[in-house]
């Protein structure tokens, strides 16, 4: 056998000679320096788990979604997996805002941005914790309009596109920062929702949320989550997260982030081909790892560099006519 | 798949008035220090770590203190729970003359370790720390291992008069122990980390845990170290850098309670 020369492995000698290509990606007046953000309600409760995934190489962080007060949760099972993905119903634990606000100080320096997610049961609620969290130096807020397993909160608000403009307006009558909207994939329509949202002023959407479902065991004969049903997500709910960041792209006009099933950098072009401009990565931390955005990033990197692409941002909405 | 398996109780045995060991059939490997996630239909999901392992039977041994261990507690032969796991990482349990500290239901996840180290042909000694002479329990099953089993209680109704760490302190001054190994309450553990100097040393911890898959974050210490996936055994080196480690953990909301003022 011949033996392997190094032209064989590189022949255009494109790894060394081309520059690196910018993952750059550009969210209003926010940059990241790459498109994987940390989605909300993973490594995201306490500040360490948040500088740990900022360590992997995350570009943004989603905080886990925080309400007025301390809230414990549903009980286990909380979570469950399927052959295709993981059904959750945490039920919206979270310390509250006046505690929260305290890892949100600890994060002040923090080398990327940091969106806090929020969810409450009307505008008022949602805008004094919008307001909590711009004075405790976050970059964006995230409005939760789309948990599918809380009762009065999440997908409950997020479901009418009269009440999502009402909380949307409130919040962006109240604070500078930019206001993401995570909508809902469970609904008939979700570019309705998407319109609604960007008529109230909201700088960004964020599609989708997890599916609702339901898993039972045959043996004991009842669902195995103690909520009964819980969100779906991971990489079974990709193409519907793809098919919503398409359509919704074509619809409004300010940015859209797109979330659902991410494992690969792939993923990620896909997403960003489908007209979304950055990302979120969530069961993906499970499926490999706390160092899946180095592993992800690395991914994108090095496609761009086999397919002769010189930034990210070119990609954005490429499948669109 | 990280689902319940259905399995259903062999045998149920009181070992004090308010702790059980309950066995199960289970043939998944289970290395010493990992736990399962339990799931009582109808109850909870709790985690608990192994006390017991055959190649075709597995055990858990816990106290009943509310809902979940009390649904534990009530069970009888027969009766189905759900298995998720083994979880964790388990002890590395390197060292020639290893010390075992356990306080309370630390016993528990400790017998299935010492057991261990009898079979390598190692001699362990054996630290069973308890309140009083009647929450004592594996005394005898450790002994009959071949471990030399040291009782303390803090009560002086039998054995050492005191607590396991002030009987380890003693311990240590004597004698060529060359690796130590807890579980029990963690400001005890941290006082022990304090004695370990050079040796090898390893600590099981808890923390409130939903997803014990690496995920939800609930379990996290320090810098988003996660006590499911990363843990529960850290040995002495990366514990001395977790600023929780014996001052506070955090409840199923999220919230910080310091360890002085836990239950
Ligand atoms: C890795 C690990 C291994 C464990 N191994 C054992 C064991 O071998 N034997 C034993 O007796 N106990 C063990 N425990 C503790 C055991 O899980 C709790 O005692 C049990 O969950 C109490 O449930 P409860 O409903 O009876 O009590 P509750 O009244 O609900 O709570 C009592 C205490 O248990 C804690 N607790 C409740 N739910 C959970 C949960 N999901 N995760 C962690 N803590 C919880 C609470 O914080 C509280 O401090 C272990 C815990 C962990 C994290
Ligand atoms: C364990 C878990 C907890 C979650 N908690 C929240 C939450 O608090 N707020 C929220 O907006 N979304 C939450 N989500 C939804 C995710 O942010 C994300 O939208 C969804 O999981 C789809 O992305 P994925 O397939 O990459 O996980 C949660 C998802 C999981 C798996
Ligand atoms: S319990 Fe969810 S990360 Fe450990």
């Amino acid at each position: 056998m011949a033996p392997i020369k190094h032209t064989d492995l590189y022949p255009t000698n494109q790894y060394r000679l081309r520059p690196m290509p910018d993952l750059k990606t550009i969210l209003g007046p926010l940059t990241l320096k790459n498109p994987t953000i940390l989605a909300s309600g993973i490594m995201d409760e306490d500040a360490g788990s948040m500088h740990r995934m900022i360590t992997s190489g995350a570009g943004a962080i989603v905080t886990k979604s925080i309400g007025l007060d301390p809230r414990p949760g549903y009980p286990n099972p909380t979570i469950v997996e399927t052959p295709c993905g993981l059904l959750n119903a945490m039920g919206l634990p979270n310390p509250g805002i006046t505690d929260f606000t305290h890892e949100l100080d600890l994060l002040r320096n923090a080398p990327v941005p940091i969106i806090g997610s929020i969810y409450g049961k009307d505008p008022e609620e949602f805008s004094t914790l919008a307001r909590h969290m711009e004075r405790h130096h976050v970059a964006a807020v995230e409005l939760n309009v789309s948990c599918p397993h809380a009762k009065h909160y999440g997908m409950e608000v997020g479901m009418d596109p009269q009440i999502l403009s009402n909380i949307t307006a409130a919040v962006t009558h109240t604070v500078h920062i930019p206001v993401y909207v995570k909508l809902s994939p469970n609904v008939t329509d979700i570019v309705i929702l998407a319109q609604a949202a960007a008529d109230a002023h909201a700088d960004a959407i964020v599609a989708i949320n997890t599916l609702k479902g339901m898993s039972i065991d045959l043996d004991v004969r009842r669902p195995i989550l103690a909520n009964r049903t819980g969100g779906y997500s991971g990489p079974a709910i990709k193409p519907i997260g793809v098919r919503c960041v398409y359509d919704i792209s074509q619809h409004v006009s300010i940015p859209v982030i797109g979330v659902g099933g991410i494992t690969t950098g792939a993923d990620v072009l896909e997403y960003l081909m489908a007209g979304a401009s950055a990302v979120q990565i969530g069961t993906a931390v499970y499926l490999r790892g706390p160092t899946v955005f180095s592993h992800i990033t690395q991914e994108i990197t090095d496609w761009l560099t086999t397919h002769h692409v010189a930034r990210l941002s070119d990609l954005i909405g490429a499948a669109h006519p | 798949m990280n689902a319940p398996r259905i399995t259903t109780v062999h045998t149920g045995k009181q070992e004090t008035p308010t702790v059980k060991t309950l066995t199960f059939k289970d043939p998944s490997p289970i290395v010493p220090g990992q736990f399962y996630m339990i799931w009582i239909p109808g109850v909870d999901e709790i985690p608990m770590s192994v006390s017991y392992i055959s190649e075709s039977i597995k055990a858990i041994t816990f106290r009943r203190i509310g809902d979940a261990t009390e649904a534990l507690f009530n069970l009888r032969k027969g009766d189905a729970i759900g298995l998720r796991g083994p979880y964790g990482n388990g002890f590395a349990l390197k060292g020639r003359r290893p010390l075992f500290i356990a306080g309370g239901t630390g016993a528990a996840m400790l017998a299935p370790a010492i057991e261990l180290i009898q079979r390598k042909k190692r001699t362990a000694t054996v630290i069973l720390g308890a309140k009083t002479k009647g929450d004592l329990f594996f005394e005898r099953r450790l002994s009959r291992a071949g471990a030399r089993v040291l009782v303390t209680t803090d009560d002086g109704s039998k054995g050492y008069h005191g607590f396991a760490s002030d009987l380890a302190k003693d311990l240590l001054k004597n004698a060529s122990y060359d690796a130590m190994y807890t579980c029990g309450p963690e400001p005890m553990m941290k006082t022990l980390l304090a004695f370990s100097g050079q040796r090898v040393f390893e600590a099981s911890l808890e923390r409130y845990m939903k997803c014990a898959i690496g995920l939800c974050g609930q379990c996290c210490i320090g810098e988003g170290v996660r006590v499911c996936a990363d843990g529960p055994i850290f040995n002495g080196k990366t514990l001395k850098t977790i600023p929780d480690f014996g001052r506070f953990k955090r409840d199923a909301s999220g919230g910080k309670i310091s360890f002085s003022q836990a239950p």
